[in-house]
Order: C-alpha cells, then structure tokens, then sequence
C-alpha cells in the first residue's frame, strides 16, 4: 500500500504545481457550462425581415405595427423597407436577409372586400431555427388579425381573413448538412492545433528549432515556411472532409466545379486565418503542455459561438460578440452559402473578405511576436 | 570527406571574443570573457556544467545575444553580422536537434536546403558525408532508430552540409559510450587535420579535452580561469604529479627523507614503508627515488607514476573538484512531459 501512496504522492504534487494543468482543469468545463449553456435554444432575434408594400391603402398601417410591435418587445426580426420584391429576394439570396415580407397589391380593397387576402412570406430556411421563429412570429400575427377586437354585430362575426402564404427559398435542409459548414471549418481548426500548436511547440522543446536557428534562414522565411506548411495540411483535411461530408449528408450538386473552385477558395483563406490566428498564441510559448490544455478551451470558444450548431441570432448579446470576433463564424458563414445556397462569390464576400484581414493582422502579429533566437 | 572541397580561406576562420557579458536576471552566466581562437585550431572551453560554457556557444553561434561585448567569427561580428556569420558555422548543439522522424539522408538534405542549396548537390554531398561518418549504410533509416553514437555522427555530419569554416560542438560526447567517444574523437581531429577546420567545443571530461584540444580555457562561474595549452597547464600545478611506491625495508628517514628529493612537495606514509610523492615532474622525482633506493640499498618493490591531469588542474586553479563543481543547473531543459 505503501507504494501506491508514492505514485499518489508524485501525482497529486506535480497537479497541484501546475498551474495550466489547474486552470484547464477549472476553466474547461466552466467554460463549456456557459458557452454550450447559451449556444443551444436561446430566443432568436434580430433577424433581418426585408418588408416590401406594394400596397398603399391604409390596411397596410395595422399589419406594419404588427412587425414593428414584434420587432420593439420579442424581436425576432427586425423590419428593413424595401422598395422593390427584386432587390429584396436579391438581398435575400445572398444572405443579407432572413426573410421577406411582400404584402401584395390589393391587400387592403382585399382585406376590406373580404376576399381573404395573403401576404408572402419568403424564409431563408437554410437555418431552419431561424425560419421556424420567423415563421412562428408571423402565425401569431395573422392569428391576432383574425380574431374579432371586440363583440361585433352579428353581420360582423365573421373577422377579415388574412393568411401567410410562406415560401421557402430552399429546398429541405436536413440538420446534418447545416451542421456540415462548421464540420469542415472545425477540421481546418484542429489541423492547425495539431500541426501549428502540439506539434510545433513539441519540435521547439525538443530543441529541433535550434537547428534552425543556427542557420543563414531568415525570420520571414521561418515564419512563412511554418505558416506554409500548416496551410497545406489544414486545406487537405479541409477538403477531404468537405468532399466526405458532403458525400455523407447529400449535398446537391457538390462537384459542380465553380462551387469547387469556390470551396477551396474559401478553404485556402480560411486555413490561413486559423493557422496565424494559432502562430499568434503560440509565437511565445514554450511549455508543450500550454497548446494541449488550451485545445478544448479554445474549441469550446470558437466552435460554439461561430452559428455552427444554432443561429447566432439566438445567442445572449456577449456571445454575439463574440461571434463577431471568431473567426470561425466566417468561415461557417461562407461554407453555409456554398453548400446550401447559391454558388455565387458576392454572398461570401464579406466572409473572404474578414478573413483575409485577419490573417493580415494575425501574421503581422506573429511576425512580431516570433523571436529568431533562444 | 576529403573529396569534399572546402570554400578557399578568403575570411579569417578564427574567432575574437572581447568582454562578453551575458546576464540572466542578476545571474552572470558569462562574465568578461575575452579569448582568441586562431584559424585551424581546436580550441576547448572546459569547465563543470552551469559554468557558462552553452550560454558562450549560444552568442558565438549568434542564438542569443549578449547583453555588453563584442565577437567575431569568421571575421563577422555576431551581433552586426550574424547572417555571414551563420553561413560560416556548423553547429552540433547539446541536445540532438536532428528530426527523429525523418530519415537520415533527409536530415541532410533538408539541412542543407536550410542553406539554400540546389537540390542535386544536396543528394550528393548527403551522401558523401555520410559515407564520411560511417553512416552510409544508413540512409534510409530514421534517425530515431540509431544508437547515441550514429545519432551524434548523423549531427556532425549535418553540422558539416555546407561546408562551414568553424564548427563549434557543444559537449559532443556527453552520455555516450566509450566506444562512440573514441569515434567522435577520432572524427574530430580528423577534420582538423584533413579539412584545416576550427573547431570550438566544449566539455565537462577532462580526458576528452587534454586529448584534442590545442588550446584550453577553463571556465568557473562564467569566468575564464586559465587558458594555455593542455600541457602547458599541466606544468603549472606544483605537486600534482603522484608516485606511489613501496619500498623492502622501509627507509631510517622515513617520509622525512623523501622529501628532501628535488621538486617533492610532500609525502604521506600509507602504510609499512608504502608512500604517495607529490612532486611537479613525476618521472624525475622517479628517477631521484631510484638514485636514492640504489644509494641505501633499499628494494624498490612497486613504483607507480600518475601523471598531472587536468582534474588537478582545475583542482589549483579553482580550488574545488570538477564535479564538485556543479552549482548552478543548466539553462533550458526538454520541459515537462505531456499528460495526453
């Protein structure tokens, strides 16, 4: 017995002297309890409802208070006026908007004459817990206008009928190929955390990197071959399980070769912006244990807040935030327009466009932060 | 290797080092240290471990610099220049810094890529420097699957790829076996006297240094104590030559009278007419013992002569053993294990 205490001992002394080992022992599943706690089921607000009237008649004013009504308490969406259904179905299929509302010439004489008029309601139903709350939102309006304000005279019983004529822009998304963006995005992130992280501050304590330093070789063609390589790897993993997963999860029209050539546009800037956000962290470190502790940290961090799993419209303001920041959520952006949406590079051009400045400053960052010395 | 033509000497291929000073914190783990190594030398720093002889390599070979003081190698300033004064080096540091996972050959050509070098000489000089540290057969092996030996010969040869001018060699035969410390040796005079090479290393053994050094600075707490050749320190120690004889009968004048011999310095009785002689020339206080034995017509019975060694050496002028000596730990270290 008294040797299992020795083992206990050395155990229990090297753990309560770590303290990396302590903080990720702690900070983890804190981390994960509030992250995962706010990234599923929250209410979704704040999507972008492009409202087109093509009506003038004043039974437009009462359904317009309806949405701003919504938009004041549960803000689910907020309401944007468009001036015409073709700039809105435009916005609306590159991604800007999450729904159009086209209330339809005639809708007041309609509604008055009782002919039972409908709205269109056009959802982007790639994120199906973003359509369904739209959609939700939008029953309860019509069920409010349906319903007798007050005690009518007899004649009246019978309350103006309108009804929501939803369209959906897609076809059927299953869950698994709304899930397969982040899939794709997560592999170039655990590539880099291998390769750019465990591997690299492996080599530099084992004293491989000394081999280098002792060399004519250059801080920028130290940095770019480092950078270099981990963008390869991290685009091969990237592609494989893109091809695989959008075997797997029946991605239509996969191997249409401008969404190929897009893909790996997307997967090229993506690597890069991950590989030198992860030469960033660990342009100082030394102590292989760091990239191992802050893997799930970071994972937990970037994957969960990025609307890889749920809408980022359904998160808590500081999660938003954060959304914002990750880099991830770009890359899961523009994977969700390639895969499930049109083959187009204006829909994802913000997203190339972020992540290009972020590998800009992540590098510079790095470039900066990396000592050509011991 | 001698196939191998070295770039002509048109730069100095010695090394100038004036005051250098590094500090870490409030620890001077180099302190004032000022030497020369001439071209075609093999120039040693000894000293026991924490004295400052990895910290001294590591601003030689342009990895940190120092915090005052100024050297050239190969007639570059380290701190100016070291860009010239990496293309003119070949360093074999401490810790095997040779990729485990790849194969020999590929450590060698990928070193030598290192130094942009096109990739047909690179196969070939490959090739040749491994034959050259009898590593031939061993190509396509992984460098993780050779003994300590072959793995510190694979070092050598890679420190080797582009033909440097000086090679510097941090303690190239800590922890290997006599057998691959007589080949790295062997190795190592070799390039000096086939190739004209310099060569800077360091060591804690004092046998590895008195027999390929030229030249020796001793090193103690980031000084350097003394600096001359192995040979030349040898002669400073007064009495650090030993005889141990014992003698059939024993000597009337005991001790007493061995020390009046010439360049005794003491004497101590270790048992019935068994005695040690510290003198400064071991074979002449012999002599004068044999003169003496003959004079009295006392036996000599068994005679031993232990000649100055450089343990001695740093004994006199440090006053303290060489593994007595160890005080602070090394700088750096392989970090801690990975948990998972």
């Amino acid at each position: 017995m008294n040797r299992a205490l020795a083992i206990i001992e050395r155990d229990l002394r090297k753990f309560f002297r770590s303290p990396t080992l302590l903080i990720v022992t702690l900070v983890l599943p804190l981390v994960q309890l509030v992250v995962l706690g706010n990234a599923f089921g929250g209410n979704i607000r704040n999507v972008k409802l492009g409202v087109v009237t093509l009506d003038r008649g004043p039974e437009t004013v009462p359904l317009l208070r309806k949405l701003d009504a919504i938009a004041a308490n549960a803000r689910t969406f907020v309401p944007i006026a468009y001036s015409g259904q073709g700039r809105a179905m435009a916005a609306l299929k590159a991604g800007r908007l999450g729904a159009v509302l086209i209330i339809p010439p005639h809708y007041s004489r309609n509604l008055l004459l009782k002919l039972n008029p409908r709205v269109g309601l056009i959802v982007d139903n790639t994120d199906r817990s973003l359509s369904g709350a739209v959609e939700a939102a939008f029953n309860n309006i019509a069920q409010q206008m349906n319903q007798p304000f007050q005690p009518a005279r007899v004649a009246d019983l019978e309350p103006p009928y309108v009804r929501i004529a939803t369209v959906e822009l897609y076809p059927y998304i299953p869950y698994m190929q709304y899930l397969l963006p982040g899939s794709v995005t997560l592999a170039l992130f655990v590539t880099a955390m291998i390769g750019g992280g465990i591997v690299f501050i492996d080599d530099k304590s084992r004293g491989l990197h000394e081999g280098y330093l002792v060399t004519p070789i250059t801080k920028f063609e130290l940095v770019s071959g480092f950078v270099a390589s981990g963008v390869v790897k991290a685009i091969a993993s990237g592609l494989t399980v893109l091809i695989l997963g959008g075997i797997i999860s029946g991605i239509q029209d996969l191997f249409n070769p401008l969404r190929l050539l897009f893909l790996l546009l997307m997967t090229v800037v993506g690597a890069l912006a991950l590989i030198s956000m992860m030469f960033l962290l660990m342009a100082r470190v030394s102590d292989p244990l760091v990239p191992r502790a802050i893997f799930g940290v970071l994972n937990t961090l970037l994957f969960f807040p990025s609307g890889a799993v749920y809408p980022i419209e359904g998160f808590p303001p500081w999660m938003r935030v954060l959304a914002r920041v990750d880099p991830f959520t770009y890359a899961v952006h523009g994977y969700r327009a390639l895969l499930l949406k049109q083959v187009a590079l204006a829909p994802i051009g913000r997203d190339l466009l972020v992540l290009c400045v972020t590998t800009a400053l992540m590098l510079a960052g790095a470039s900066w932060a990396f000592k050509r010395s011991l | 290797m001698s196939e191998i033509s070295r770039k002509p000497p048109h730069e100095s291929a010695g090394i100038e080092v004036r005051h250098i000073c590094k500090r870490f914190g409030s620890l001077a783990a180099v302190d004032d240290i000022s030497f020369e190594v001439k071209p075609g030398e093999i120039f040693g720093l000894l000293g026991p471990n924490g004295a400052g002889k990895s910290t001294l390599i590591r601003i030689l070979t342009t990895l940190i610099d120092p915090t005052s003081g100024t050297a050239t190698v190969a007639g570059h300033d380290i701190v100016q220049a070291p860009y010239a004064v990496r293309e003119a080096i070949g360093v074999i540091p401490q810790n095997m810094t040779s990729d485990p996972d790849l194969t020999c050959e590929e450590n060698l050509t990928i070193h030598a890529r290192l130094y942009g070098m096109s990739g047909a000489r690179r196969k070939t000089l490959a090739r040749q420097l491994l034959e050259s540290v009898n590593l031939g057969k061993w190509g396509k092996a992984y460098a993780r699957t050779l003994s300590g030996g072959m793995r510190r010969r694979l070092e050598i040869a890679r420190g080797l790829i582009h033909q440097p001018r000086i090679l510097f060699l941090d303690e190239p035969t800590t922890g290997l076996d006599p057998v691959s410390r007589m080949s790295v040796w062997e190795m190592i005079s070799h390039l000096r006297d086939q190739q004209g090479l310099t060569l800077f290393l360091t060591t804690h053994y004092m046998d590895e240094a008195d027999r390929l050094c030229d030249r020796l600075a001793i090193v103690d707490r980031g000084k350097i104590v003394v600096l001359n050749s192995p040979a030349a320190l040898k002669t400073t120690v007064p009495g650090a030559s030993v005889l141990e004889t014992q003698l059939a009968p024993d000597l009337p004048g005991g001790a007493a009278e061995l020390e009046t011999l010439p360049g005794v310095h003491r004497v101590q009785k270790q048992g019935e007419a068994i005695y040690r002689i510290f003198s400064d020339h071991g074979p002449n206080a012999a002599e004068a013992l044999m003169e003496l034995a003959r004079r009295s017509g006392i036996e000599i019975k068994t005679l031993s002569i232990q000649s100055t060694t450089l343990d001695d050496v740093f004994l006199h002028f440090t006053g303290r053993g060489l593994h007595e000596a160890d005080a602070v730990p090394a700088r750096g270290g392989m970090g801690r294990t990975a948990p998972f």
